[in-house]
């Protein structure tokens, strides 16, 4: 059962992140990467982390997704001379190549090392486990994560809403 | 029950697709969202991890970088859009103010 669960949301991820990465719109990059998140999401619920899972969606097909869409919305969904600059041809094969060579220099770890047999406990990645261990054990990192969320929320109001002068132009 | 060893070959091989993106694409806002999805794809390694020792450790990280993926795309959508105000273009080819 959970082979048919991994087979389906993994071909339903992969083909997710090929689209983000082969279409020139911006906007089908971003609905590719929708689907991406949301198999990502579902992966974690047949892994067993159905907090993760409900997470997942929430932040980052909820939030990052929608704000990806304002964005390209924004600053107009301009088409770049995109895939490498033309006086360069050279540099897509090299890029192939290294991924080529990060896939089989993965692969042949992996498979050699042999990560075979899962444990697996019940539902341990419930929302009530999680919290405990996240409260009591992690209680400083998960501080930490909102004062680095509250200055990520100052920095990028500063950032939009300041008016001045273009960078590089004399100013009027 | 599908051997960690899988999850672990899926999410090097979207890795590996969102690396290639950000090495073939020109688009600001595509490498970032390449960026996102090999974050994606490094959470996804934690979680199976996690499953197969049988511990939550894992899954604590991965919550920690899902909020520091809320923040870094916050910040980094707000350069984008100050990008394309100034410089009219998001074609990191163009963007070399810095260049000598």
């Amino acid at each position: 059962m959970e082979w048919v669960f991994f087979g389906l949301f993994g071909v339903l991820a992969l083909v997710g992140s090929v689209g983000v990465v082969v279409s020139r719109n911006a906007v089908h990059s971003a609905l590719f990467l929708l689907v991406n998140f949301a198999a990502t999401a579902l992966l974690f619920l047949v892994l067993g982390a159905q907090f993760l899972a409900l997470a997942q969606v929430l932040v980052y097909a909820g939030a990052i997704v929608v704000l990806f869409i304002f964005v390209v919305m924004l600053v107009g969904n301009e088409t770049v001379d995109d895939f490498v600059a033309r006086e360069r041809p050279w540099l897509r094969w090299a890029a192939v190549g290294f991924f080529l060579v990060f896939i089989a220099v993965a692969g042949y770890s992996l498979v050699m090392s042999g990560w075979e047999a899962a444990k697996g406990l019940a539902d341990y990645g419930a929302v009530e486990r999680v919290g405990a261990v996240l409260y009591r054990e992690y209680l400083l990192p998960f501080e930490l994560a909102s004062v680095i969320l509250l200055a990520a929320m100052i920095g990028a109001i500063i950032l939009a809403a300041r008016t001045r002068p273009p960078l590089g132009r004399p100013e009027e | 029950m599908v051997p960690t060893m899988y999850y672990l070959l899926l999410a090097a091989v979207i890795f590996a697709v969102g690396a290639l993106g950000v090495l073939v694409r020109r688009n600001a806002l595509i490498i970032f969202m390449c960026i996102e999805m090999m974050m994606n794809a490094a959470n996804l390694t934690f979680v199976a991890l996690a499953r197969h020792f049988g511990t939550l450790d894992g899954q604590i990280v991965v919550f920690l970088v899902m909020a520091i993926a809320a923040a870094e795309v916050a910040i980094g959508l707000g350069i984008v859009v100050g990008l394309a105000r100034h410089r009219d273009t998001l074609n990191v080819d163009r963007i070399n103010l810095l260049r000598w």
